[in-house]
């Protein structure tokens, strides 16, 4: 039976739970509702619950159980002769995956019957010409070894698969019948039921930690694998980086963390003074109909997908600058060379990032106490010595703090930066020249065919662990800044 | 002291007084100074946006009757469809070549291009169109049918004004002979620039023909991504935030929790590209470049965006509300699910779309998933195919345009952006008039 009719099963078994405990429970009273614990749905939903759930964690766990068991099973199988330096472990066994994924889909089409791949005796004659075919195409010849494993591991699935399936809809269908014991008036169904939501509810809210876990986790083991390969004083204290496919790769962060600051500056250079005192003429000087246009028209710079901001640096601001700036260009001068460089990608993301210090600075500054500024009045001050002498002092934390935020996204910001900044990875100090970046570098590292036990690969995940950390510091240390401030005032 | 007094009239402004009235006025120079510029960029950006990508929507095509010779496509002349088969599209640019020629003599138009360059005027996508439609029904052969054909994307170029004569002297693509042939053509109007249904339509082409792209296939694959994202990450959403607001107790394990969250919307988007890539595709074995694994990874990605907004319309719920519905005998859980949830949902609804709208214009993690490159070809036909065969989505496909070298790409890319953010601008007001008509002021 298919997983599809599982879930089929599944699907009618729980409907006609609902209904049936449903119905019992009304019938031990003769209808009349009052003489019930709980309103007649609680009683199907209880059913219905215990119709499904365990059978669906059954499915869950045993599948995971099987991947893991048959892995380990078929890599007992192939011979260790068999295992070279040319061909690793890992590399076999992604061939067998290949090859049984294959097999599954000849069985499926119906051009080689089950049972002729199950049974070990048979030969499988032209399984090569059937597998292209179907559409499987193998690296390199079958040899016998990989097509024995494989065509175990196919049986091993398939006797897996079938089993778990039936004992799914076993356990449902035991958990149907249990629940009909419940379809009495004293039953208390509401509170079963509403305990059972209570936890899928909890459930639901430790997915972030889980999702937290998974991505420190997933990049904590693969860079751990790096460092394995590669030793890990060069990925932080080297000074080059020179991927290449034959060994004696260079793969250092630092020119990379270099050209991510120093984009990540001219951003907040561009973004911060425009943003901040946006935010002061907006809640100090502007009346309030031009607040109530102006605010949502820069706060729609955020909103606009970064991929357009990364094309208007490639194919628009890039250029234009390299009209002033470039070669036989405006102003006579050869400072640029490439349309892609520090300033197309980080003005471009300073643009971005202007709604980003604005909103926030806003919000700090109206908190400020108005006491504050009729003091500063009162003794006589101008608006601009108010807002210079006390708000901007007053609000100082909450705007370091925006200020972090905005930086920690420049920092972590990638479209604009695979578009805009080239992939020079050096020390360069000229802000029209390409330079390259950590999110930069990830995306070339990880797109196109990847071999995931290469140092050339794997260095994306150092990066990317390199990248969370940053920017997790930087927020934690912003929010930090910005609650402590916070609890002055309120 | 004497002085002082004097200058210090109360009819007379001092200097230091004038001082500081101009820094007053410089002060509130730089405000509005700041925001003109904030606006200015977003009115340039706009007008690049309206300016570049509109002509994507226009494309020039070129109607020729097309003789489907016999001698040509079916030479054997028994209508078998596997001998026809084997005609390749190379084949077929003779014919095509032949019936071009045949509107030059209608109207008597003499031109010095030789064969070859005389066909590239058509779009390489040409011959596959009349095999197509030769293979639809063998017994077509031997008409003469009307075809409208796509100009090559250079020509296309040269109509819309992204190439002249003198750029294209040293090309090995156009001449200025096609050009001028072009506007022969043009005048007599078997060449005619029309509205492009098929870039907002179609799939993605090769390198080679930038005039047939269209990101129709994207936008299936961006409507399929979004699908798994509003599927998981609204009631996983919306069950956090009631367990978060509702029922958690203050304890170590909730603050772990609530600070998770908030980290977890400022982590960088390619990070979840990162764990998408180790976790669903290295891991989990999941098909590569598949709506499906690009959802999840959008769904972990806007999922604290969601009950960030749920929890603060959960909030506003007032507790009288909840206070009532305790007082009249029903259980806590009946009271979130039965007057509590339906309250909030209007913020929810937007804040959720807010979410979608946000994951609709992300490309970083897709691209680490491999939704890019030439995939986004077939029009998916089934619900299953559409989640597990490899597809791009509207910013991927965007991007993978904007990468390839010829002009003509760039063009579409800016088209497709105009499209993206129609989509978006629709969402985004769909949930501002959400907010204004259901909003509540208790």
């Amino acid at each position: 039976m298919a997983l599809n009719g599982v879930f089929y099963s599944l699907m009618i078994l729980a409907f006609l739970a609902f209904f049936v405990s449903r119905f019992l429970t009304l019938k031990t009273v003769k209808g009349d509702i009052r003489r019930l614990h709980s309103r007649p749905v609680y009683y199907g939903l209880n059913s219905l619950f215990l119709t499904v759930f365990p059978a669906v964690i059954l499915l869950i766990f045993w599948s995971f159980a099987q991947s893991i068991l048959i892995d380990e099973k078929v890599k007992q199988q192939i011979p260790e002769n068999f295992i070279t330096e040319d061909a690793p472990l890992n590399l076999i066994m992604s061939e067998v995956n290949r090859l049984s994924e294959g097999l599954k889909q000849l069985v499926d089409q119906g051009t080689v019957s089950a049972a002729k791949v199950k049974n070990e005796g048979s030969e499988l004659f032209g399984i090569e010409d059937k597998l292209e075919s179907a559409g499987v195409f193998l690296s390199s010849s079958i040899s016998p070894e990989v097509l024995s494993a494989s065509r175990s591991k196919f049986a091993m699935e398939a006797f897996g698969n079938s089993t778990r399936n039936w004992l799914a809809i076993l356990v449902s269908v035991l958990g149907f019948l249990w629940s009909l014991k419940n379809s009495t008036a004293e039953f208390r169904a509401r509170n079963h039921v509403e305990r059972i939501t209570l936890f899928l509810l909890g459930t639901a809210a430790t997915l972030a930690i889980f999702t937290s876990l998974g991505i420190v986790l997933s990049m904590i083991f693969e860079a751990l694998r790096f460092f394995g390969m590669h030793p890990w004083t060069d990925f932080f204290f080297g000074s080059t980086w020179a991927p290449s496919f034959s060994a004696g790769s260079e793969l250092s962060i630092l020119p990379l963390l270099w050209g991510t600051l120093y984009i990540s500056f001219v951003a907040l250079l561009v973004s911060v003074p425009i943003g901040l005192y946006s935010a002061i003429y907006l809640s100090e000087y502007a009346s309030k109909p031009i607040r109530a246009i102006a605010k949502p028209l820069l706060e729609i710079l955020a909103g606009i997908p970064t991929i357009v901001y990364g094309l208007f640096a490639l194919t628009t601001f890039g250029p234009l600058l390299r009209y002033f700036f470039g070669d036989g260009g405006f102003l006579g001068v050869e400072w640029m060379s490439d349309s892609r460089s520090v300033i197309t990608a980080g003005v471009v993301m300073g643009m971005m990032l202007i709604p980003f210090v604005s909103s926030l600075s806003d919000d700090i500054i109206n908190a400020v106490p108005q006491s504050l500024r009729d003091g500063s009045y009162g003794l006589g001050a101008t608006q601009s010595e108010t807002v210079r002498k006390v708000i901007l002092p007053a609000a100082l934390p909450g705007i370091i703090g925006a200020i972090l935020l905005a930086a920690s996204r420049a920092i972590g910001e990638t479209m604009i930066v695979v578009l805009g900044a080239g992939a020079v990875a050096k020390f360069a100090g000229n802000p029209l020249e390409a330079l390259t970046t950590i999110t930069t570098r990830i995306v070339s590292q990880l797109t196109g065919d990847l071999e995931f036990d290469s140092p050339e690969t794997l260095v994306a995940f150092a990066l990317g662990l390199t990248l969370f950390t940053i920017t997790l510091g930087l927020n934690v240390l912003a929010l930090y800044i910005v609650r402590k401030y916070r609890e002055q005032y309120e | 002291m004497t002085e002082t007094s004097q200058t210090n009239s109360l009819f007379k402004i001092s200097d230091k007084t004038k001082n500081r009235n101009a820094a007053e006025r410089r002060f509130r120079i730089y405000g509005i100074l700041a925001i003109s510029i904030g606006l200015l960029m977003l009115l340039v950006l706009a007008s690049t946006i309206i300016l570049r990508g509109t002509s994507a929507f226009q494309q020039t095509f070129i109607t020729l009757e097309v003789d489907l010779l016999e001698s040509k496509l079916d030479k054997k002349g028994n209508r078998n469809i596997d001998d026809i088969k084997k005609v390749s599209t190379f084949g077929y640019s003779p014919i095509l070549v032949n019936a071009l020629k045949k509107v030059l003599e209608k109207h008597e138009i003499s031109t010095s291009l030789k064969k070859k360059a005389l066909g590239g005027i058509i779009s390489k996508s040409a011959p596959s169109q009349i095999r197509d439609f030769v293979l639809e029904d063998v017994n077509r052969i031997g008409q003469t049918v009307e075809f409208k054909f796509l100009v090559n994307g250079w020509i296309d170029g040269y109509i819309k004004g992204r190439y002249s004569r003198e750029s294209v002297a040293n090309s090995k693509f156009a001449s200025a002979e096609q050009f001028d042939l072009i506007d022969q053509l043009l005048e007599v109007g078997v060449v005619e620039k029309k509205f492009n249904f098929d870039f907002i339509f179609g799939a993605d082409a090769s390198d080679q023909r930038p005039e047939a792209a269209g990101i129709g296939v994207a936008m299936v694959g961006s409507f399929y991504l979004m699908l798994v994202v509003l599927v998981l990450s609204l009631p996983l959403g919306v069950a956090a935030s009631i367990y978060l607001e509702e029922f958690a107790k203050q304890n170590a394990f909730t603050d772990i929790i609530e600070v998770t969250i908030s980290n977890l919307a400022a982590v960088p988007s390619i990070v979840f590209g990162i764990l998408g890539l180790a976790v669903f595709i290295n891991y989990m074995h999941l098909p590569q470049s598949t709506p499906i694994v690009g959802g999840l990874v959008l769904t972990l990605m806007t999922l604290p965006t969601i009950i960030i907004s749920t929890r603060a319309s959960l909030k506003s719920v007032p507790p009288s509300i909840r206070d009532a519905a305790l007082g009249l005998g029903a259980s806590k859980m009946q009271t979130v699910f039965h007057h509590v949830l339906p309250l909030a949902a209007p913020g929810i609804l937007t804040g959720t779309i807010i979410g979608m709208a946000q994951a609709l214009g992300e490309s970083a993690p897709l691209l680490l998933i491999g939704m890019i490159g030439y995939v986004a070809t077939n029009m998916p036909t089934t619900i299953s195919e559409g989640l597990l065969s490899p597809n791009s989505a509207m910013p991927a496909q965007i991007y993978e345009w904007a990468k390839r070298a010829d002009p003509a790409f760039i063009e579409r890319a800016w088209g497709g952006i105009i499209i993206l953010l129609i989509f978006l601008l629709t969402m985004n007001t769909m949930a501002v008039i959400l907010r204004r008509r259901f909003e509540r002021r208790w």
